[in-house]
């Protein structure tokens, strides 16, 4: 089938169609200024506003890359980056199909997700503990057993 | 039964960091969870804190007459990652399309959790229930009724899943040969959520089901008893072509300019004015598309009735005079033709229901 046999469709893209992505971008402003003032983070779930196809796109090319760009490996990929609007980051998660589960624009000095968690340390301090005990005596009985030879 | 016991006595937070899954893991899931069930997300953390204290609730979910459409949505549904960890959380008991046990086993293991969890488990029900004879539908050898009876006693809440379970379905329209009913014509003393759609969006079944498992009660429901979370706007309020019917400008056919340029299909029978659910925002196949999106106007496949709605390609109310002038000034007057049009439509169906008639196999043989 060539290209040409196929309909083709022309889906208006822009502010004219659902008027989201100025919103949107004020919001974040807005957000932005509250963070400033009184340090109040904020999120925008990108997947509850009803966005024409395209206008995403239009949001997230607005808003630009910064400087800090990380990549989570937690029940899937994530991607979180700094937008050029420093404070103002686009958090997007994955699974493990690498579809989008979730979309959020965080107004934040530093997104909750990228902190290392309590419970993850109390678990990673118990294994260190346990692995340098294990390697201490591994390390005694090697000794032992050459003093014995 | 012994690990089987343990396990249902561990809290969500206890079996997931048992399974090595990390807190930050977790808080993805809260964030797409909250997404899911269209909370803000500055519910995270109060989700969090639930999910981390849950412990696995018994479900029996109970196939009527039902083409397996809903089960298919929700073990297709696009977050697999997620609606796995959904599925560790629950304890799904019985079954009958996805358990490995049949016949005697199978119901033993119904009898056995019903017993187990009396008055704790969530009764899940897909497809209704024919009361004209109790042959047309059984399950070895127990009608649906009988079933239904019988298991929704000790239920906590029961989830009627589909627009079959929910208002009667497919089975309920005209001439409604087995005198299907829904799970609310039947049970009157239970809480029931009605998940309706033909099938229910996948993450809209795991939501509620989430809702319940967070909060442990059930979720804010409408006039029609489903979850105003999903089914709180119509599609067309949530679509992105209205502002397309704010301006008058229709395709009038699926071929034509206005079909190219992505213009309101409330002409090509849309019944998105008239239709609750999510579609619009959570959309389909992981969030790709939805029928409108597609090119496809809204059957209108939640509501009650759908099927008899006077068809799926006919306008739900034609305007009386120039639609552009029309919605001119409905936009000025606040989109009230939006409104109206909302009205008529229920109308019409008030009206299609009202002059619904049962059919006999007799009558059909004649």
């Amino acid at each position: 089938m060539s290209d040409a046999s196929l309909p083709q469709f022309n889906i208006q893209i822009g502010n004219d169609l659902t008027w989201n992505v100025q919103p949107i971008l004020h919001e974040i402003r807005h957000a932005l200024r509250k963070l400033l003032e009184t340090g109040e983070s904020s999120i925008i779930d990108l997947r509850s506003i009803p966005l024409a196809p395209g206008e995403e796109e239009t949001i997230i090319d607005t808003l630009g890359c910064g400087e800090v760009h990380a990549k989570l490996n937690a029940l899937g990929p994530s991607e979180i980056y700094e937008t050029r609007f420093t404070g103002v980051w686009l958090i997007t998660h994955f699974n493990e199909e690498s579809s989008i589960i979730g979309r959020f624009i965080e107004i934040t000095r530093f997104p909750d997700i990228l902190k290392s968690q309590h419970e993850d340390m109390t678990i990673a301090l118990d294994q260190l503990e346990q692995e340098l005990e294990h390697a201490s005596l591994s390390d005694q009985n090697e000794t032992e057993a050459e003093t014995n030879t | 039964m012994t690990n089987d016991l343990s396990r249902k006595d561990k809290t969500l937070g206890e079996t997931l960091r048992s399974q090595g899954i990390s807190r930050r893991s977790f808080l993805k899931f809260c964030a797409a969870t909250a997404s899911m069930m269209a909370l803000p997300p500055s519910m995270i953390p109060t989700i969090a804190n639930a999910l981390e204290k849950a412990r696995r609730p018994s479900v029996i979910w109970l196939s009527f007459q039902e083409c397996t459409g809903c089960t298919e949505s929700l073990t297709r549904a696009h977050t697999a990652t997620v609606e796995s960890l959904i599925f560790d959380s629950i304890s799904l008991d019985y079954h009958h399309t996805l358990q490995a046990a049949a016949g005697h086993a199978a119901e033993a293991a119904r009898e056995a959790a019903m017993e187990e969890n009396n008055g704790k488990y969530l009764l899940v029900v897909d497809g209704s229930i024919p009361l004209d004879n109790p042959g047309y539908s059984t399950i070895a050898g127990i009608s649906n009724y009988d079933m239904l009876m019988d298991t929704a006693r000790g239920a906590a809440a029961i989830i009627s899943v589909g627009t079959c379970a929910a208002f009667g379905g497919i089975p309920h329209a005209k001439p409604n040969p087995t005198g299907a009913v829904s799970v609310s014509d039947i049970i009157k003393d239970k809480p029931i959520i009605n998940v309706p759609g033909c099938p229910p969006i996948p993450v809209v079944i795991t939501g509620v089901l989430t809702h319940f498992l967070t909060f442990g009660t059930i979720p804010e429901l409408d006039n029609l008893g489903r979850p105003k979370t999903f089914y709180g706007q119509s599609i067309h309020d949530r679509c992105y072509r209205r502002p397309f019917y704010d301006k008058g400008l229709f395709a009038e056919t699926f071929d034509d300019e206005g079909a190219r340029l992505g213009w309101c299909l409330y002409k090509l029978g849309c019944k998105g004015p008239t239709s609750y659910n999510a579609c619009a925002t959570t959309k389909w196949n992981g969030g790709v598309s939805f029928p409108i999106e597609a090119g496809h106007p809204c059957l209108g496949c939640s509501e009650p009735d759908f099927w008899d709605g006077g068809g799926f390609y006919k306008a739900i109310s034609m305007p009386t005079e120039n639609i552009t002038k029309t919605t001119i000034y409905a936009a000025a007057a606040g989109v009230a033709v939006g409104v109206a049009v909302g009205a008529t439509g229920r109308m019409k169906k008030a009206s299609a229901s009202k002059a619904h008639q049962k059919v006999t196999i007799d009558d059909l043989e004649k």
